[in-house]
């Protein structure tokens, strides 16, 4: 395969995100108007920004891959992906961003006016942050090697090193306009292969996808059959739901977003223009999934289903036209990685640096330290750990570790958010309760997943999808605490609480003069 | 290439190591520092500090029912004696140890010590009750002084009183006092503060309003439709400064009213005045302390035109930094003496710099002491002021 293309595509993404990184204040715009100057984000741009920073490895590649193995029921994955926004929309996108909290810590501190339950939320972001970092180095390492040859680590240690460089810069911190560009970007670069690889199936009469080679023991084109071939694949396919539906409040790059749009009104149309982005990206991932059944029957050896997306087109039309669309795939899948991961990124770093390094600099040098220093420490560690454990697991496709970061998101953060939001009676100890539970039993079922691999019976499907037990479990242990401890409800719940429902045109108290005309 | 099953067991090797490696630490440095107090009299002497700890840590709100009770218990430990009470000028505040029937004659007991301050011992004629079972015959009042008031009076009652008893009672009852002070001591640093924020509102310069009215007034006949508008900017820009309500407001507010301030200034100036601004639009939702930026911009217009020939520029910049948000305000002016910025910023003299010692302060008190104001300035150089705020910070809402 001649690989100059691809690697030129991937070469100018790289480029292009560090040169944006470097000049990136300059972005912004200078002008001696109020107006101009004072102009907020609109739902729209910031929608994009949010749909740039979302779509991961997993929906770029994954998803697709999935589809070609497992067959219709992984068509649930774009439907949980983007039904989560849904649930956000109508459970806490308001209140959470008329809470003033710019991240989960600062939620938790905000609502329940406790430092330790911060710091718990502080811990589970890092772990959730990771989880989800992993499969973007991994994604990465996969797309390079399917389009050039190289090693699978090469590909994971680009897009580290690009991230790191980016952030520890100072450029790319959030700047909105960069993340929603991703999004057109990623959206045409899945989009146009789409559309020319669909015109040459018609010109070859529309062949049938080959099922027979699917694994055995499902079938491909049923519903509820297989799930991977796995046991209990009914159980397996709501469990998946729950945590796609109800870990997206939980991720820890979606409420810093959030922070962007001026009130609550806003906040809630930035949702659903989301709704609309994602639902049209993920309309055409499962279409390469097809595809592959029908050009692709079967893949070469020690090649990974997730791969499918990227080798589709040299299968249909070898030839120029064939690297021309793998090389804008391998662009668009970059450009997944390197937004996702920056966003990350970011976020994991902003906590690492605010929550756990800063107090014990402060304590070692007497505040003497700059801001800027731990926080470049901050972006080291939250990029290298991840990067180290993605080239030591390999059992687990790359759907099914997002998967796992969204399980542990909906057992930890979506009690604490949803119960925050809606119920006076939420108790400190409570919401610690039910962050340490969800999070110990979520965990746990991940790292006995991720280093076992997945098992069969119902051990290996409650292991492998532990949301469906670990999330009511979690909402559980909070609601009984809560109960028991009424002494441990924060003061200011009920402050909080109007501040948190009333909207922005309430809670000013007073109405805004109209200017006199005469 | 090693297989799957090797990385995974080298995973589970690896995490094992750490967690053993962290346990035989924690043991260690738990085994070391047991072997520094060797001796008994180490011990005791451990021992006793450590229950003292323990009870200032109930004590630190002054005597309130609930801490008394619970310092009580530790107390008790001090004294080794059958049982204590702490009884208030009011009423008996806690019972610790057995003979709670004893409790409704503390106060009563306790009256002769409140009265006079002097350590009182009472016998079995006034202590003893009909219980054959219970042992408490006898009783050791001593005083609780703080601020040259008895406050309180610490009561050990027992089978009987030693001298020994009577020493240690007023021992402890005379520390009791210490933390009764130090506690009074730390809600008088709280009001201090909070009357320190009350006197910190936010400061509108005089210089501006006489100023504002006289360039208005030039208008008035030339432009009268020019001084209208100027008027309506004045009656805007004086009811945000005026406003009563939150301390704390959005960055795009505090925007528009810059721009209803330098309506007015630009009415002085003309085109002698060039503003420039670069606001990332991600910082605007921020809830910064009202009136923080203006008095900023108000010094770089002084500095960067009233005392100078010609054009000045002055740059208004915020920059998105994660999880907090930076504002430059800069001029290229006359600059001013780094020695006379640090005085004002002390709070040492107010003159030339309007309110920046009153910015400082407010953001210092808001967001801590790495929060301050950074002015970068020198003679002839220009000035640079700029500060960070946090994105959230506890207790702090914008209304709008």
């Amino acid at each position: 395969m001649n690989a100059g293309l691809a690697i030129s595509a991937v070469t100018v993404v790289c480029v292009v995100t560090l040169g944006i990184g470097a000049f990136g204040l300059r972005l912004s715009r200078t002008t001696s108007d109020f107006y101009v100057a004072s102009r907020v984000v609109s739902p729209g741009w910031n929608a994009s920004a949010i749909g740039g920073e979302y779509l991961s490895a997993a929906s770029f590649l994954g998803i697709a891959g999935l589809v070609y193995t497992l067959g219709a029921d992984m068509l649930w994955f774009p439907v949980g992906y983007t039904v989560g926004y849904l649930v956000l929309l109508v459970l806490v996108a308001a209140p959470l961003r008329r809470s003033g909290a710019y991240t989960l810590p600062d939620f938790a501190e905000d609502r329940l006016e406790s430092v330790p339950v911060r710091r718990l939320s502080s811990l589970l972001v890092i772990g959730i942050g990771w989880l989800y970092l992993l499969p973007q180095f991994k994604g990465a390492g996969l797309a390079l090697s399917t389009v050039t040859g190289a090693p699978s680590w090469v590909g994971g240690l680009i897009v580290a090193v690009v991230v790191m460089a980016n952030v520890v810069a100072g450029g790319m911190r959030s700047i909105t306009l960069v993340q929603a560009v991703q999004y057109w970007l990623k959206l045409t670069a899945i989009s146009i292969p789409v559309f020319v690889l669909l015109w040459i199936w018609l010109r070859h009469g529309a062949p049938q996808p080959h099922i027979a080679a699917s694994p055995p023991g499902h079938q491909w084109t049923r519903p509820l059959s297989g799930f991977g071939g796995r046991d209990h694949p009914v159980y397996a396919t709501y469990s998946m739901l729950v945590a796609l539906c109800f870990g997206t409040m939980g991720l820890p790059h979606v409420l810093v977003r959030f922070y962007t749009n001026p009130d609550g009104r806003t906040a809630r149309r930035t949702t659903l223009i989301v709704i609309g982005l994602l639902g049209l990206f993920y309309v055409f991932t499962p279409v390469y999934g097809v595809l592959g059944r029908v050009y692709l029957p079967t893949l070469p050896h020690g090649v990974q289903a997730d791969s499918v997306v990227l080798m589709l087109p040299m299968a249909i039309s070898p030839g120029l036209l064939g690297e021309l669309l793998s090389a804008l795939l391998a662009g668009g899948a970059f450009a997944a990685f390197l937004s996702t991961a920056s966003g990350l990124t970011i976020s994991v770093a902003g906590v690492i640096d605010q929550d756990l390094l800063r107090p014990r600099i402060n304590a070692r040098t007497g505040g003497d330290s700059v801001a800027v220093q731990g926080f470049r420490i901050a972006a080291v560690a939250a990029v290298v750990l991840p990067f180290a454990f993605s080239l030591l697991s390999v059992r687990v496709g790359l759907a099914d570790t997002v998967g796992l970061a969204f399980a542990v998101a909906a057992s930890t953060f979506c009690p604490l958010l949803v119960l925050g939001v809606w119920w006076r009676g939420l108790s400190t100890t409570g919401a610690a309760a039910g962050l340490v539970t969800g999070g110990v039993l979520a965990m746990s079922a991940v790292l006995v997943t991720m280093v076992g691999g997945v098992h069969s019976g119902w051990s290996g499907a409650l292991l492998a999808q532990p949301a469906a037990w670990t999330m009511p479990i979690a909402f559980l242990v909070t609601v009984v605490v809560s109960l028991k401890t009424p002494s441990r409800i924060p003061k200011g719940t009920a402050r909080t609480m109007v501040r948190l429902h009333a909207p922005e045109t309430l809670t000013a108290g007073l109405p805004k003069p109209t200017p006199l005309s005469y | 290439m090693p297989s799957a099953t090797d990385l995974s067991t080298l995973v589970i090797v690896i995490t094992t190591a750490i967690a053993l490696m962290t346990l035989a630490w924690a043991l260690a440095r738990a085994l070391r520092r047991r072997g520094e107090f060797g001796s008994p009299v180490d011990r005791a002497t451990y021992d006793t500090l450590h229950t003292a700890a323990l009870a200032s840590q109930h004590l630190h709100e002054g005597l309130t029912p609930q801490g008394a009770s619970k310092a009580a218990k530790h107390l008790r430990a001090l004294l080794g004696t059958q049982a204590i009470a702490l009884c208030d000028t009011a009423s008996t505040l806690a019972w610790d140890g057995t003979g709670a029937h004893h409790r409704e004659q503390v106060w009563r007991h306790a009256s002769e010590v409140l009265a006079t301050g002097r350590t009182v011992v009472l016998g079995a004629k006034d202590v003893a009750c009909g219980d054959p079972d219970c042992t408490i015959r006898t009783s050791v009042l001593a005083p609780v002084i703080s601020e040259e008031r008895v406050v309180a009076a610490l009561a050990a009652y027992g089978s009987s009183a030693s001298a020994g008893l009577v020493r240690a009672t007023e021992e402890v009852a005379a520390w009791v006092s210490t933390q009764i002070e130090l506690a009074e001591l730390g809600r008088q640093r709280s009001r201090a503060t909070e009357a320190e924020l009350r006197a910190l509102r936010a400061q509108i310069s005089p210089h501006f309003i006489y100023n504002s009215l006289a360039a208005i007034a030039s208008f008035v006949r030339t432009d009268p439709d020019r001084a209208r508008e100027l008027l309506l900017e004045f009656a805007d820009f004086t009811r945000y400064a005026f406003r009563r309500g939150g301390a704390f407001t959005t960055l795009a507010e505090e925007l528009g009213n810059i721009e209803h301030y330098l309506a007015l200034e630009q009415a002085r100036f003309g085109d002698r005045l060039q503003i420039s601004l670069l606001v990332a639009p991600e910082v605007l939702p921020v809830a910064v302390p009202y009136l923080a930026i203006q008095p900023l911009v108000e010094n770089a217009v002084r500095h960067g035109l009233e005392s100078k020939e010609g054009v000045g520029h002055v740059t208004i910049t915020a920059t998105d930094e994660g999880a907090e948000a930076e504002i430059v305000v800069e001029d290229d002016g006359v600059g001013t003496d780094p020695e006379v910025m640090r005085r004002v910023l002390a709070g040492d003299q107010d003159g030339d710099s309007v309110g920046l010692g009153n910015v400082d302060a407010r953001l210092r008190q808001v967001y801590g002491d790495d929060y301050g104001l950074v002015v970068e300035t020198a003679l002839g150089a220009g000035t640079r002021v700029s500060f960070r705020v946090p994105k959230y910070a506890p207790g702090v809402h914008p209304s709008p």
